[in-house]
């Protein structure tokens, strides 16, 4: 083959494997905007500015939860004060909070602050963790006044 | 815990786009080997890279179907260093008349396959979270094969591999995969114990003893038989796991200094007691030295290396038009060598890219993933194909020590791609749960990923109590 030709090919060759790069990275965009999905929805500010209707009450300020009371099951009528730190439900003895009860898992769910508000996390237990009516799949905030309900026990924040 | 979910797309197309593109980086690779040799075989050059196109799409395809919300940038990524990889070997191989890319295609095809098969029986990663001792187990049974009379083989001075009807095998590459397993169902379901319980240290709070036991345990143990096996690059790998592990599930920075504090002294205890990790350092520091490149197992590997790419400059000599092969293992240990003189400065930069954009993606999964196990499982995978090139290219490029440990998806070496290739199908499946649609809004893989539907009665009665 023609050296010029065969160079021309190499040089080809290099940016061709650029352009991979560049492309792998140019796909990879959307993934960079994270959170910009939160914004999408609410009405932008030259939206609001033409018709304020659209805007949203300002949200009452979240008051932190303080303590945690238990309403049903083996422990109920328990209240306990929130330290700040992580709490863990569950049958197994070096749990915060032992559940004598059939229906919870050993680590059955794990309560934590993060920020100003509190978390519930499902810890792979078999009868699952349900605030409200629905099963958490995933950490969820909990807000004071929702229902959590981990086997026999039902438990709610107080601010 | 911050929620990082983007709306879900399958982008199975885009990814057949991408995997095209770097089937036809791979494709003109060899091409340019082919017409650079005077035995220009280009019958061969078909066939093989048909085969690798082949072995890509089938991939595609059950991403189709088991996985459709799988990151869609993870498999061009590694078809196309594999297939860079086959042509660097290919090209070696003419240069010297062995026959070795052969092999390396013939792995990749076992490989591929087994990745295929990971994904058609794993399907959920969860599923690996009850495999948790077994994979201790198994990790264990995996590094002490090589020691067993018969079946180990010693190769370069390190005891690491198994031969079994002909095959070299490698089997700490698959450990540490199911070390990785083990390690995430640990942390994922003793996080609290470790973070909550144990005494405060002035600003370090050390855990319970018994908490961390089973993964000192575990730690001590691969340490222990790569210290015997004289494996310097594996052992490094899994100390970083290690300490990436712990800090990923715990985001205690003080574990990465009791971590980095085990390793200055794991170093110096190496260092002062054993001969072969004392000559690694030696040859790194006074790497030019005559006397010490014409020793045996001296540097001259290293220094061939390093002029190899200095005559490779900004643009390389292109492909086959370098001699790559005057290195030692020029096709295995030192292929970014040969890569850097062939391709020059820009195409490496390139390769490094793709590695850093792998690792990128398989902790976007970890971030996107919904659970703790496929968070450390998935960062703990990325992590370790990140710190294999790390350690790999830095003792190439002389940065630190070099230590025999794979490139991956490039170097020949039949165990070092399957246990890669599984790691990538493990990979694909996390980012799948996490990319796909939540519980509820109904998707077509939804009743795949929520094993959980024998447990209704269950519920039904905790509800009624």
């Amino acid at each position: 083959m023609n050296d010029l030709v065969l160079s021309l090919f190499r040089l080809g060759f290099l940016v061709l494997i650029w352009l991979l790069v560049l492309s792998v990275v140019g796909s990879m965009r959307r993934d960079l905007a994270i959170g910009s999905r939160a914004r999408t929805g609410k009405p932008s500010a030259r939206a609001l500015k033409k018709n304020p209707e659209l805007a949203e009450p300002e949200p009452a300020a979240r008051k932190a939860a303080t303590s945690l009371q238990i309403l049903e099951g083996p422990l109920a009528g328990r209240i306990i004060q929130l330290q700040g730190q992580p709490l863990l439900f569950g049958r197994a003895q070096d749990a915060t909070i032992v559940l004598e009860d059939d229906y919870a898992s050993g680590r059955h769910a794990r309560l934590f602050p993060q920020g100003s508000r509190w978390f519930i996390e499902d810890l792979g237990s078999t009868n699952g963790t349900f605030v409200g009516d629905s099963q958490l799949s995933r950490a969820q905030a909990v807000e004071p006044g929702q229902r959590i309900r981990i086997g026999k026990t039902v438990l709610e924040l107080k601010a | 815990m911050t929620d990082v979910q983007t709306a879900p797309v399958p982008r199975r197309n885009l990814e057949l786009l991408l995997l095209l593109l770097a089937l036809c980086v791979g494709g003109s690779a060899f091409f340019l080997v082919g017409s650079a040799s005077e035995v220009s075989d280009n019958k061969n050059f078909i066939i093989q890279m048909s085969i690798m196109t082949f072995l890509a799409l089938i991939i595609h395809v059950l991403l189709r179907i088991f996985a459709k919300y799988a990151d869609p940038v993870i498999l061009p990524i590694t078809v196309a260093l594999n297939s860079l990889g086959l042509a660097m070997i290919h090209r070696i191989d003419i240069a010297k008349g062995t026959s070795q890319s052969a092999r390396q295609l013939m792995w990749t095809a076992i490989a591929v396959v087994v990745a295929g098969i990971v994904l058609w029986a794993v399907k959920d990663h969860r599923i690996l979270r009850k495999f948790t001792y077994i994979a201790l187990l198994v990790s264990i049974v995996l590094l002490l094969l090589p020691l067993i009379p018969k079946l180990g083989v010693t190769i370069n001075g390190a005891r690491i591999w198994i031969r079994i009807a002909g095959f070299s095998l490698q089997p700490g590459e698959l450990a540490k995969i199911t070390l990785s397993i083990f390690f995430a169902g640990y942390l994922s379901s003793n996080r609290d114990l470790i973070l909550m319980a144990g005494r405060k240290f002035g600003p370090l709070q050390l855990p319970r003893m018994r908490d961390m036991a089973p993964m000192v345990i575990a730690w001590l143990l691969s340490i222990g038989v790569l210290v015997i096996q004289r494996d310097l690059g594996s052992a490094i790998l899994f100390f970083g796991l290690f300490i990436l592990m712990i800090y990923v599930a715990t985001s205690r920075i003080s574990w990465v200094l009791i971590g980095l504090s085990m390793v200055a002294a794991g170093g110096i205890f190496a260092y002062t007691t054993m001969d072969h990790v004392q000559r690694r350092v030696n040859v790194w520091l006074n790497a030019f030295d005559p006397e010490i490149y014409q020793a045996r197992g001296g540097s001259a590997q290293i220094v061939e290396g390093l002029f190899g790419m200095a005559d490779g400059g900004l643009f390389g000599t292109g492909l086959g038009g370098g001699s790559p092969y005057r290195v030692p293992l020029a096709n295995s240990d030192m292929i970014i060598a040969s890569f850097g003189e062939e391709i020059g400065l820009i195409g490496v930069t390139a390769i490094v890219l793709l590695f850093l954009l792998l690792v990128s993606r398989g902790l976007r999964a970890a971030l996107g993933s919904r659970d703790t196990f496929g968070k450390l499982l998935a960062s703990g995978l990325a992590f370790t194909l990140g710190l294999q090139c790390v350690v790999i290219i830095g003792g190439v490029t002389r940065l630190i020590p070099l230590t025999g440990l794979a490139t991956p998806f490039m170097a020949a070496g039949g165990s070092s791609l399957l246990a890669n290739w599984i790691i990538i199908a493990l990979l694909l499946l996390i980012s799948h749960n996490a990319r796909r649609p939540m519980a509820g809004a109904v998707g077509p893989t939804d009743e795949i990923a929520t094993p959980k539907s024998s447990t209704l009665k269950e519920r039904l009665a905790v509800i009624k109590h």
